[in-house]
């Protein structure tokens, strides 16, 4: 038996090509979302595994650096090395801000580290790591930044001597590399005037600038003014050692917060991007119902078009199912026509996206199946007009 | 007579029920033979698209009995449950327009009825172009309904109509859009096809032209119908 749809679909191919076109392009945005989703699954899943660390040490009752402003001493790393089953620990500082770089604002996240420390980028594609305490950074390949080139951050000028890539934040900003003590300034250290206005007030507190104690007064400034503050440390595990069970000492016996990675993913797939996954799970729900109900409109305009016909197969003895399936394939051949310029037009426009858009296999194949199952529901109102059809209306009279 | 490939006593139709009710088909009588062609004339209104219509299993009729292809169809009510079958294995149809299936090309259009019934493609379309050619039309085999002229189209339309060989074929005005030549050369058609296949073949028809071709007729009016000699000797 030949197929009819088939047939139909090559004598009509450009009406088919066109709304084809139009409920692809709807298609690709429904993966895009998809992969916008996945992109930030990923994003985060790629920041916790290139922070090289097992676990997170962050401020009491605070969901760390990632979720949560987190404020410790920067030499609480130091107690936390001398834990048994931690075999590397360093602090780092996590702050996201705009920096004006040729005329255009770049929002980064600015990273400080300790150089061969857990928190440095795991892996360059050009130039070299920090070599010096100051003044250099190593940046995204997403921020622009060139090799060679030098970027203002707060006060101080800093060229750019190597090149990551896929390091982003949890909200999808490139990370930018700098020296600890550097990105401690950056951080917390307060501008010129707020400096010298503080001095003033320190001066004019007689508890704090007593006459007959020496050396108070200067000690008390260079406490204002020190940056000794961190966002998180960094902890690696001994090999053979629980990660829980240390970081179980950490919160019983340094009163910190301590995450694994197992729970700092919980926090940054199911916390963070929650709301954006919902929205994302909303804007494909209202998708999908825009696809069947166009795919639906269409195969009834065309249905209608086409009574006549149907009238005379049904005159000649096509059997009602034989009609219902010419429908329902008509109906899925324009889902797989949008499918493919979908999933063309997703993955040609996925790279133009300021976020990273991570495309998977799987998530075609359910879209897929998706489009195939809406198409066939989208097909029930014209199959049931289509078997309404009177084969008497190809008589006459 | 032979066994009659259409036998039909006191058809009736009535449309609606009560006060509205219309008695479209008064007890129609009617036997043909198979290879025999008649034509059924009557002014408008008469009936004779609803006789065509319940001789077609398209609507059932009110009351009678009517045998198509040898095998009881209807005798107060429908006798055979597949009525889709019985049209498509026992009764071919000629439109006043072709009605070819526009996205099948004309071999196609003509093998799609024996493919319905089962029969392999390749077969089918041997069939197909085997009485394509026999009906002069097998050169446009390939082509597209809309590439073929009026009288073309008319002919690969009864090639649809015979393909599966029906003891029944119901022609409705299948030369209205015709001129004269060619509205006589359908008629010769459909006589040389009936003759050929044993096939017993109705021709609805207003068509002055053809109308002497009949050797018998069979004239509908007020829904019943009155048999008569024609004139004709086929074409």
């Amino acid at each position: 038996m030949i197929s009819l749809a088939g047939r139909d679909i090559l004598h009509h191919w450009a009406k088919y090509v066109f709304t084809g076109v139009g409920l692809g392009l709807l298609i690709g945005v429904t993966l895009s979302m998809a992969g916008i989703y996945r992109g930030m699954v990923d994003d985060a899943q790629v920041l916790l595994r290139s922070s090289g660390a097992d676990i997170w040490a962050v401020q009491q009752e605070t969901l760390g650096p990632y979720a949560e402003p987190s404020n410790m001493r920067d030499d609480a790393y130091r107690a936390i090395l001398g834990m048994p089953g931690v075999a590397e620990a360093s602090n780092v500082t996590y702050l996201t801000m705009q920096i004006r770089q040729g005329g255009r604002d770049v929002r980064v996240m600015a990273v400080g580290s300790e150089p061969g420390r857990p928190g440095e980028p795991p892996f360059l594609v050009a130039g070299r790591r920090i070599a010096r305490s100051h003044y250099e950074v190593v940046a995204d390949v997403r921020t622009g930044f060139r090799l060679g080139e030098r970027v203002r951050i707060r006060r101080h000028e800093y060229e750019v001597v190597g090149l990551t890539r896929r390091m982003v934040s949890s909200s999808g900003d490139p990370m930018v590399f700098l020296p600890l003590k550097d990105a401690q300034e950056a951080q917390f250290l307060k501008d010129n005037d707020a400096i010298v206005n503080e001095r003033a007030r320190t001066a004019a507190n007689p508890a704090l600038n007593r006459p007959g104690v020496p050396g108070l007064f200067d000690a008390i400034l260079a406490s204002q003014t020190a940056s000794r503050s961190v966002n998180a440390v960094l902890v690696r595990v001994a090999s053979g050692h629980d990660p829980e069970q240390v970081a179980e000492n950490i919160r019983r016996w340094k009163h910190l917060e301590a995450y694994t990675r197992a729970q700092m993913e919980e926090i940054l797939v199911s916390r963070l991007i929650e709301t954006s996954a919902r929205q994302i799970g909303t804007f494909l729900v209202i998708l999908a119902i825009v696809s069947a109900a166009i795919v639906s409109f269409i195969i009834y305009t065309m249905t209608l078009g086409k009574v006549r016909e149907l009238a005379v197969l049904k005159l000649i003895g096509t059997r009602n199912r034989t009609i219902a399936a010419m429908i329902l394939q008509q109906s899925l051949g324009l889902g797989l026509i949008g499918f493919v310029i979908g999933k063309t037009v997703a993955t040609l426009w996925a790279p133009y996206f300021p976020k990273y858009v991570l495309l998977l296999p799987g998530d075609a194949v359910r879209g897929l199946v998706a489009t195939m199952v809406v198409c066939a529901v989208a097909s029930l109102l014209a199959i049931r007009v289509a078997l309404k059809v009177d084969p008497a209306t190809a008589i006459g009279g | 007579m032979d066994v009659p490939a259409i036998e039909v006593r006191g058809l009736s139709k009535r449309y609606g029920e009560g006060d509205a009710a219309v008695d479209a088909l008064k007890g129609v009588d009617m036997r043909i033979a198979p290879g025999e062609v008649v034509g059924l004339i009557g002014p408008s209104g008469s009936g004779k698209s609803t006789l065509l219509k319940c001789l077609g299993a398209v609507i059932e009729p009110t009351g009678g009995y009517m045998v198509l292809g040898g095998r009881v169809a209807f005798d107060g009510g429908w006798k055979i449950r597949d009525l889709s079958g019985l049209r498509r294995d026992n009764i071919g149809f000629v439109f006043q327009a072709p009605y070819l299936i526009p996205f099948l090309d004309v071999t196609d259009n003509v093998a799609l009825l024996p493919m319905l019934a089962g029969k392999s493609n390749r077969e089918a379309r041997r069939q197909a172009v085997e009485l394509l050619e026999a009906l002069d039309v097998g050169h446009r085999a390939k082509a597209a309904p809309s590439e073929l002229s009026g009288g073309e189209q008319q002919r690969v339309a009864i090639a649809r109509a015979l393909v599966n060989r029906p003891p029944v074929v119901l022609a409705d005005e299948p030369t209205a859009p015709l001129d004269s030549e060619r509205a006589l050369n359908v008629v010769r058609i459909l006589n040389r096809m009936a003759e050929q296949y044993r096939t017993a073949i109705i021709v609805v028809t207003h068509d002055e032209k053809i109308i002497p071709t009949f050797r018998r007729l069979y004239r509908i009016r007020d829904g019943r119908t009155f048999e008569e000699a024609g004139e004709g000797r086929g074409t």
